[in-house]
C-alpha cells in the first residue's frame, strides 16, 4: 500500500528495516521459547503428555502452588488495599519513604528472599530453635513457601493501587462521608467501583508470580516430592531428572497460565480503555 | 504551646474528614515489618556476626570474584543489548500500524508472566546443539547453551519488557509538532532522531536499562538451566549463594547476599533518582 510519505516518519525501507529487526529479536527471544515448550511437551503424544500430568507428584505439585496462592494472594490483596487507602486518601510525612519500602521487593533477588527466611525461622536461628522445641515448622515446609511467595508478591497490588487512587482524589470519598455514609461503606461503594479494574490488574500480575515463583521458593523448600514441591520446583526435578517430556508438559500448564494472564490483561486494558481512562479523572 | 503542638501535627498528617487512617497506616506498617523489613535486617544482622577479616575473605574470595564478573559484566552487556533492540520495538509499536498489533504489545509482556523455570528451560531446548536456533549456530562453531553466551540470552529475556515499557509511553505521548519544526527548519530525519526525539527518551531509557540490569543481578531461574554453572566460567552469583546454602555455609551465602543486596539498594536508589529526573521533564516540557 503506497501512501503519501510523511515528513515525521521513516521512509518504507526504513520502516520495513526497523520492522524486521525488532520481530525478529522478539521471535528469537520470546515467541519461540514459549512455542518450544508446547512442542517438547506433546513430543511423545497425547498420552505422556496426559501420564505427565496425572502423576501422583504432579498432582500433589499442583494442589501445593494452588494453596499457596490461595493464601498469599488474599494477604496481599488486603495489604494492597490498606496501604493504597493510607497512601492516597491521607497527606503524610514519610510518605515517599513508605513507598520506596513497599517496593523494596521487587529489587531483591528471589534466592536472597528465599534466603533471608532461612535465616530467620531456620534451625540455627534463635526463633528456630524455639519453633523446634515446639514442633513447629516453617522452612522445608509449606508455611515457608507461602510466606517466601508473600514476599516476592508483596508489592504488585499497592503498587497497581496507589498510583491509580493518588489520581482519583478524595473528593468523592469526602462526599459520601458528608452524606453520612461510614469508612465502610464509603470503601465499597465509591472507592471499591471506581478501583476495580486497578485491583483486578493487580490480583491477576501477583497470582501469576506466586504460581510461578522458583528462586525463592526453591531455596525455602527443601525438595520433598510430594510434600513440599510447586510446579516449578517439580519442573526443574523433572527436567534434571532428564524427563524432558513430563518437565515440558507440567511446564506447559504454566505456560497456560502466563498466556492467560496476558489476555485477560489485554482484555481489560482493551474492553475497558474508556472507562479506565474516565477513572483516572 | 497547644497551637505549638497542633501545627507539628498538622505538619505530620494533615486533618481529614475520611476515616481509617489508623487502621490502614497501621495494619500496613505491621505488615511491612514482618513480611519484609525484619527478614531482610535479619540478613544484615547476621552478616555483622562475622568479624570484618572473614567478612573480607567471605566475598572476596577467587570463585566469588569471578561470579561477580559474570553476573555484573553480564547484566549490563545484556541491559545494553535490550536497550538497542528494546528501543526500536517500543518505536515500532508506538508509532507504526501493523497487523496483531494488539497481540505483539502484549506477548512483550511475556517474560514477566513466565515463570522463570519455565523460560530456562525452554531457552535451553532452543540454543541446545540440537535445539531449533542451536542446530543452525553448532555448525558455525557458536555453542549458546551451557556458555556465558546462554546466560546471556537469558538475561536478555528477563530484561526486555523493562525497557520497551519505559520507553514506549514517551514515545506515544511525544509531540510531533517539535519534530515536524526541526523538518521545516531543514534538519534530516536522522537529525530530528538525534537532535529533537533521542534526548527526550534518555531518562526513561536509562531508567528502563537500570531497571533491566538490576533484575539481571537478581536472575536465578531463567539462567541456571542454561548456564551450565561451570565455577569461574559460567556461575552466576545469585548460583553461588543457592550452592552455599545447600553447603550449610550459612555465613558465607550470607555475606555475598549482603554484598548484592547492597548493590540492588544502590541500583534502586539510582532508578528512583532518574524516575524523578524523567517527571521534571515531562512537567516541564
Amino acid at each position: 500500500m503506497w501512501r503519501r510519505h510523511s515528513p515525521t516518519t521513516e521512509p518504507f525501507w526504513m520502516q520495513a528495516l526497523l520492522m524486521t529487526a525488532g520481530f525478529g529479536f522478539m521471535a528469537v527471544l520470546v515467541l519461540l521459547p514459549m512455542a518450544v515448550v508446547f512442542a517438547e511437551a506433546f513430543k511423545a503424544g497425547w498420552v505422556s503428555y496426559r501420564n505427565a500430568l496425572e502423576d501422583p507428584s504432579a498432582l500433589s505439585a499442583i494442589r501445593l502452588t494452588l494453596l499457596v496462592a490461595v493464601i498469599a494472594v488474599p494477604l496481599n490483596v488486603v495489604f494492597g488495599l490498606a496501604a493504597s487507602w493510607a497512601i492516597a486518601k491521607f497527606d503524610f510525612i514519610g510518605k515517599r519513604l513508605l513507598i520506596a519500602f513497599i517496593d523494596l521487593p521487587f529489587s531483591v533477588s528471589p534466592v536472597i528472599s528465599g534466603l533471608i527466611y532461612v535465616l530467620l525461622f531456620g534451625a540455627n536461628s534463635v526463633l528456630g530453635g524455639w519453633l523446634a522445641d515446639h514442633d513447629m515448622q516453617i522452612i522445608f515446609a509449606v508455611p515457608g513457601l507461602v510466606i517466601a511467595t508473600m514476599f516476592v508478591t508483596f508489592p504488585f497490588v499497592a503498587r497497581e493501587l496507589i498510583p491509580l487512587m493518588e489520581e482519583q482524589g478524595t473528593e468523592e470519598e469526602e462526599a459520601a462521608i458528608m452524606l453520612g455514609a461510614n469508612g465502610w461503606r464509603t470503601f465499597f461503594s465509591v472507592t471499591l467501583p471506581n478501583i476495580k479494574w486497578g485491583l483486578l490488574y493487580g490480583v491477576l500480575l501477583c497470582n501469576a508470580r506466586a504460581m510461578g515463583e522458583f528462586g525463592a521458593v526453591s531455596v525455602v523448600s527443601g525438595h520433598i516430592k510430594g510434600l513440599t514441591n510447586t510446579i516449578p520446583l517439580h519442573v526443574e526435578i523433572l527436567y534434571n531428572e532428564y524427563n524432558f517430556v513430563a518437565a515440558f508438559a507440567v511446564a506447559s500448564i504454566l505456560t497456560g497460565l502466563a498466556l492467560v494472564t496476558l489476555l485477560l490483561k489485554s482484555l481489560i486494558e482493551f474492553r475497558f480503555a474508556g472507562e479506565i481512562r474516565a477513572q483516572k479523572g | 504551646m497547644a497551637s505549638l503542638v497542633a501545627t507539628a501535627l498538622y505538619k505530620l498528617k494533615k486533618p481529614s474528614i475520611i476515616p481509617g487512617f489508623g487502621l490502614t497506616l497501621g495494619f500496613t506498617l505491621f505488615y511491612l515489618a514482618v513480611i519484609v523489613i525484619i527478614p531482610l535486617s535479619g540478613l544484615f544482622v547476621k552478616t555483622a556476626t562475622l568479624n570484618f577479616a572473614q567478612f573480607w575473605q567471605e566475598v572476596t574470595s577467587e570463585r566469588v570474584m569471578h561470579a561477580y564478573k559474570i553476573s555484573f559484566g553480564l547484566s549490563f552487556a545484556a541491559a545494553l543489548i535490550n536497550c538497542f533492540f528494546g528501543l526500536i520495538l517500543a518505536w515500532i509499536l508506538a508509532r507504526y500500524r501493523f497487523p496483531f498489533k494488539k497481540i505483539i504489545d502484549a506477548m512483550v509482556d511475556l517474560p514477566f508472566a513466565l515463570p522463570t523455570a519455565v523460560a530456562g528451560i525452554a531457552l535451553t531446548a532452543l540454543y541446545a546443539p540440537h535445539g531449533w536456533i542451536g542446530q543452525y549456530l553448532d555448525p558455525l562453531g557458536i555453542k549458546v547453551a551451557f556458555t556465558p553466551l546462554g546466560i546471556l540470552i537469558a538475561l536478555l529475556f528477563v530484561g526486555l519488557p523493562f525497557i520497551v515499557r519505559t520507553v514506549e509511553p514517551i514515545l506515544q505521548d511525544a509531540d510531533r509538532e517539535l519534530e515536524e519544526a526541526a523538518i521545516s527548519l531543514g534538519a534530516s530525519r536522522w537529525q530530528t532522531f538525534c537532535k529533537v526525539i533521542f534526548p527526550s527518551i534518555v531518562p526513561a531509557l536509562l531508567t528502563g536499562f537500570a531497571m533491566a540490569f538490576a533484575r539481571g543481578l537478581g536472575e536465578y531461574g531463567s539462567v541456571i538451566f542454561i548456564a551450565g554453572n561451570i565455577p569461574k566460567l559460567s556461575e552466576i552469583v545469585p548460583l553461588l549463594i543457592v550452592i552455599k546454602l545447600e553447603q550449610y555455609d550459612y555465613a558465607g551465602a550470607t555475606a555475598i547476599a549482603c554484598v548484592m543486596l547492597v548493590a540492588s539498594f544502590i541500583l534502586l536508589f539510582i532508578i528512583n533518582w532518574l524516575q524523578q529526573w524523567a517527571g521534571n521533564r515531562s512537567v516541564r516540557n
